[in-house]
């Protein structure tokens, strides 16, 4: 039985119209800018699902947007952000369709520049504004969001994962969930720990021997 | 702790405390957290709570879509300018419960209670009683606890997801937190709360979610005006003494049931209902193109 707090029965506060296809798609714009940065001109968003078939009249589009922008769910200028985007030089799209087996509220969000390899992420609104991330540049992870992340990947030898460990613990960080997994010689870590990792902890981490990638991300507000 | 009703009663009683009460304890326990803190937490809430519910009754409010919207205002119009068949009382509860709907519909902030396409009906509800009976803010912020106490009991036990469980799982809910917190407003006892909580629930049992064109927005609003009303007649059935034969929990659970033996077309995914009459259909092709 899953336990519920009072401000999960009345609440969130959120921007309507709906907490899966509004709220949850912001988060998942917002996740998105977090991993992928700023440094974007463009983005594209594929819709899958029910995200696809709906997003206009339920905002999804605006939302997205929103988050791509760095607001959150319950900012009120959410849904201006169509315009916001056009003041800011930002340009998007939008294009419907299947990206296989995935959750119905599905969207892949692809930043775009003038410089960089397209960067993408790939995330589900999974009901009550909660969200799943499962795909970054096509590194398979699985994160909410809800908790401080941290994103890892290393070239895969024989106690690196303790070595990670060692320095959250070193720096009273409590672990909340990890998961890794591997493809060639190269793995990915994600962390979800209990409290927030300050950006010496991620330095720390980065100067270890055969780290390839590391990247915090705050949880994203409901 | 509590995860039923006769657990929280159980507690009301061994403590002689009210619902609100055991619920904010609990709470404390559970985040600790202070007193304090939590009240001025629901304080903020109850502050959006009192916009939504009144953004929309002298203003026009369209959703995104446009299909729907300025329902509220007309409503309040009529309240004010006619004599009308159900009063003041329950005219301007539909007009709130309304007004919070078209917001939602039209992306302003609104407080999910338990979900957004039933935010309507608790605002309303304990805002209405707090007019009608010459109630403080506190009062109504010991409603939202009650509330919050009622809807946790289902959430654990059965479902708030219309999904899920169908609109009675969204709308019936969100009437029966709103009809036990205004008995314990009223005065009531913690078992009438739970008598009202339950004939709420009781007089929607069934209901299926069916939003045209997959929308949050009809019949979402209608259902969140009817809502209030179940709520308010709901709470004075309690008040006045008429007991539920079957008890808060047992009626949970039979949502629950009911919930799981309903057909996926009727859970939101608006392939059954209104949303496939004709009507529902052609608005759903002029909305998609």
């Amino acid at each position: 039985m899953a336990d519920f707090g009072v401000f999960d029965i009345i609440g969130p506060v959120m921007i309507g119209p709906s907490s899966s296809h509004t709220a949850g798609a912001a988060r998942i714009g917002k996740i998105a800018r977090d991993i992928l940065g700023t440094d974007f001109n463009r983005v594209i968003f594929y819709l899958h699902g029910s995200f696809a078939k709906t997003y206009k009249g339920h905002g999804t589009d605006k939302a997205l947007v929103a988050g791509i922008l760095g607001m959150g769910p319950s900012d009120e200028n959410l849904r201006n952000s169509l315009e916001l985007a056009k003041a800011q030089g930002i340009g998007y799209e939008f294009i419907e369709t299947d990206l296989g087996y995935h959750h119905p509220n599905t969207v892949k969000i692809v930043f775009k520049s003038l410089d960089k390899k397209d960067a993408y992420i790939i995330g589900s609104s999974i009901g009550g504004g909660n969200v799943l991330i499962t795909n970054i540049n096509g590194n398979n992870v699985e994160f909410t969001g809800d908790y401080p992340t941290l994103l890892i990947k290393y070239y895969d030898q024989k106690g690196i994962i303790s070595k990670i460990t060692a320095t959250l613990a070193n720096n009273d960080i409590n672990i909340a969930t990890m998961k890794v997994s591997r493809e060639d010689n190269i793995a990915t870590m994600v962390v979800e720990t209990d409290s927030a990792i300050e950006n010496k902890v991620v330095e720390e981490i980065k100067g270890l021997e055969d780290i390839i990638y590391i990247k915090g991300i705050n949880p994203i507000v409901r | 702790m509590f995860n039923k009703a006769e657990e929280l009663l159980r507690l009301c009683n061994e403590k002689n405390k009210r619902i609100s009460e055991i619920v904010m304890e609990k709470e404390i326990r559970a985040n600790k957290t202070s007193q304090e803190d939590l009240m001025d937490r629901m304080k903020n809430i109850l502050q959006i709570m009192k916009e939504s519910s009144k953004a929309a009754l002298d203003k026009e409010i369209k959703s995104v879509s446009g299909l729907t919207g300025g329902d509220a205002k007309k409503l309040e119009e009529y309240r004010k300018s006619n004599e009308t068949l159900s009063g003041d009382l329950i005219i301007s509860a539909m007009a709130k419960a309304l007004s919070t709907s078209e917001v939602n519909a039209s992306m302003g902030k609104i407080v999910a209670a338990p979900t957004a396409g039933a935010s309507g009906i608790i605002p309303s509800a304990l805002l209405s009683a707090k007019e009608k009976l010459n109630l403080t803010d506190e009062q109504v912020i010991m409603g939202l606890f009650i509330a919050a106490g009622i809807g946790e009991i289902v959430a654990k036990n059965a479902t708030v997801s219309g999904a899920e469980g169908g609109c009675q799982a969204e709308c019936g809910t969100a009437a029966a937190m709103a009809a036990g917190a205004i008995v314990e407003m009223a005065g009531g006892s913690p078992e009438a709360s739970f008598h009202a909580a339950s004939f709420a629930l009781v007089n929607i049992l069934g209901l299926v979610c069916d939003p045209i064109g997959g929308l949050v927005e009809y019949p979402c609003a209608l259902r969140n005006a009817s809502g209030v009303v179940n709520a308010l007649i709901c709470a004075d059935l309690a008040l006045a003494g008429v007991k539920s034969l079957v008890p808060f929990d047992e009626v949970v659970d039979s949502m629950k049931r009911v919930g799981k033996m309903m057909p996926e077309a009727l859970r939101e995914t608006a392939l059954g209902g209104l949303a496939t009459t004709p009507t529902g259909e052609e608005i759903r092709r002029r909305l998609l193109n």
